[in-house]
């Protein structure tokens, strides 16, 4: 575990960076500093390897004061992926992956094995790549190179300084699948400084939003878009990521009670009439008590018109709980038709299911809209 | 034909004075290299890492001078500062190849982006460890190219040295112009663009298979 506690940073030129950072990075988590340029976010990240160094505070690494710890050591146990990939343009993909395992002196072979580990892990055949020149790959290849590169002595914790700014958005999105994939599998401490707001939420366990040397507000990606802090973290999240997680409304709003019920003591004849001058072809039936009792088909009835109607209602036909979420719905929109009816937890019908309602409400909403009026 | 024959035979007296000239040209211009590579590269290499930027403004304002004075003023210059002979002749060599060697060390040096130096600091590399498995190598083809400009340079002005009476293949074209000898003229001539031109296919070569380590 990291800790930050009441970290300063004045430059010598007097330009204070931090300003009483008080921060624990979650340990096997990824940590995503964000702000906008000149807010420390950088800074901060650079403390952890020294890098920079703090002029007020401490930091404690699993409970151990950061400047009792000799940089060098300290810079070999965390990994280091940081903007322009970075990688050694003289050293062959094999010598730049092995970089920091050569520095701790591994045996030849154990740093052989691990190189061939990472390289397959990022998919990228060994045999192929191990001897080529950073320059002979393409830039989302190299900074795939960069991130095992960081991750080839075992780190626990791996720093990643805007590592995916400077790739084209397809890379970009690969890359970032692939860190979240690769750290389902290695549960490393990640902190992973970016200015990408949608970066940030698709891989963050927790945000940490800075301005001014400051922490603004920190917590995981849904509290941050739920409970924005203030008017600068909602600037910075932008109105249409607010709406992205806006809620679509309950689902009583999209219940009609504008309907065609029949009773189920009515005949069959009487039912069609009904259905005929309505243009429907289904209704749901009602027992006398308000309850219900299943759906009737109109073509169902006209080729049994002489039996009784009770024994033509389908029972089974799908059915929607007042109580059910609106996304749930949603989800089994497919499978309903037209009129699905909505019942009350106690079996009564409530209406019937407004889909155009429900699409409108989802179009609006994807739309960053305020929902239904 | 009959020129050929002529030439053969001059060789084939002269042959022993010729080698002797040629191995005091050799002696001249390598230690002059060996000197100046091993004064410059350190000193552009340190320079790199100084802060104060009018102590490096002054060096490279020295090194300038001493590139703007012309090659057989300065060989005069050192008769009565150093007398006459092989000492005061690589002096004199030397400080011209200060500057070419300086700058081009210096800007490969300042050629390592800052992300790799950032890099290489981030992983773990120690101060030494940085320069001579980072920042050397990536700078070396600059240094080299350094290398190899002043030791064409060097080997050239080597046949000046004559003038203070250090010997080398200028004293063949020396004598060559007294005499009015075509043959000696041309042989200290052809023998000097031989000895760079295969000095610089040595470095060329090495530089190869440093690159490939």
């Amino acid at each position: 575990m990291i800790e930050l506690k009441n970290i300063g940073k004045t430059f010598d030129d007097g330009f204070q960076a931090l300003k009483d950072i008080d921060l624990t990075f979650e340990e096997g988590k990824i940590n995503v500093l964000i702000g906008p340029s000149g807010c420390g976010k950088t800074t901060t990240m650079k403390l952890l390897n020294r890098l920079v160094d703090y002029t007020q505070g401490e930091i404690l690494i699993d409970e151990e004061n950061i400047k009792d710890i000799n940089p060098i050591t300290l810079r070999r146990k965390m990994g280091f992926v940081i903007q322009n990939i970075g990688l050694f343009p003289h050293m062959t993909i094999y010598n730049n992956v092995a970089t920091v395992p050569k520095l701790l002196k591994w045996e030849k072979k154990k740093i052989r094995n691990r190189v061939v580990e990472l390289l397959e892990m990022v998919n990228l055949d060994p045999e192929t790549y191990m001897l080529r020149y950073p320059s002979e790959l393409s830039g989302g290849q190299q900074q795939r190179i960069g991130v095992i590169r960081a991750l080839a002595a075992e780190p626990s914790t791996i720093l990643m300084d805007e590592p995916f700014s400077a790739l084209d958005p397809i890379s970009r999105e690969q890359l970032q699948d692939e860190l979240l994939r690769l750290q389902s599998e290695i549960n490393k401490t990640i902190i992973f400084v970016t200015h990408d707001m949608d970066e940030a939420i698709k891989i963050a366990d927790q945000i940490i939003l800075m301005k001014d040397g400051n922490i603004v507000q920190k917590g995981s990606p849904q509290q941050i878009l739920e409970n924005p802090a203030n008017d600068f973290v909602k600037d910075f999240i932008g109105e249409k990521r607010l709406g992205m997680d806006r809620k679509l409304p309950q689902l009583n709003e999209f219940i009609s009670k504008d309907y065609i019920a029949v009773s189920d003591d009515t005949s069959v004849e009487l039912a069609m009439d009904k259905m005929i001058a309505n243009q429907i072809a289904e209704a749901p039936v009602v027992k006398h008590d308000g309850s219900y009792a299943g759906v009737i088909n109109l073509y169902e009835m006209l080729s049994n018109k002489d039996q009784n109607l009770q024994d033509l209602i389908n029972q089974s036909s799908s059915v929607i709980t007042e109580e059910e979420e609106t996304e749930n719905v949603l989800k089994k929109l497919d499978k309903l038709h037209g009129s699905t009816p909505i019942i009350s937890a106690g079996n009564a019908l409530v209406g019937i299911l407004d889909k155009d309602k429900l699409l409108q409400a989802l179009k609006d909403v994807t739309e960053g809209k305020s929902g239904v009026a | 034909m009959e020129f050929l024959s002529e030439y053969l035979t001059y060789w084939s007296e002269d042959y022993s004075s010729i080698l002797d000239y040629m191995y005091e040209h050799i002696l001249i211009s390598f230690t002059v290299i060996i000197l100046a590579v091993a004064i410059s590269v350190p000193l552009a290499i340190y320079m790199t890492k100084m802060k104060s930027n009018k102590i490096k403004g002054l060096i490279f304002n020295i090194a300038n001078v001493f590139q703007t004075i012309p090659t057989i003023a300065m060989l005069a210059i050192m008769i009565p500062l150093m007398g006459i002979g092989f000492r005061p002749a690589v002096v004199a060599l030397l400080l011209y190849s200060l500057l070419p060697l300086l700058r081009n060390t210096y800007s490969g040096m300042e050629s390592v982006s800052s992300e790799i130096v950032e890099a290489a600091k981030g992983m773990g590399f120690s101060t030494f460890q940085r320069l001579f498995k980072v920042e050397l190598p990536v700078a070396f083809p600059y240094v080299m190219s350094g290398i190899r400009v002043t030791a064409v340079y060097i080997i050239s002005w080597t046949t000046l040295a004559a003038l203070i009476g250090a010997g080398g293949l200028g004293d063949l074209v020396l004598a060559g112009i007294g005499y009015n000898d075509q043959y000696m003229i041309f042989t200290g001539t052809i023998l000097a663009i031989v000895i760079a031109v295969s000095l610089d296919l040595v470095l060329g070569r090495i530089e190869k298979i440093v690159k490939r380590a």
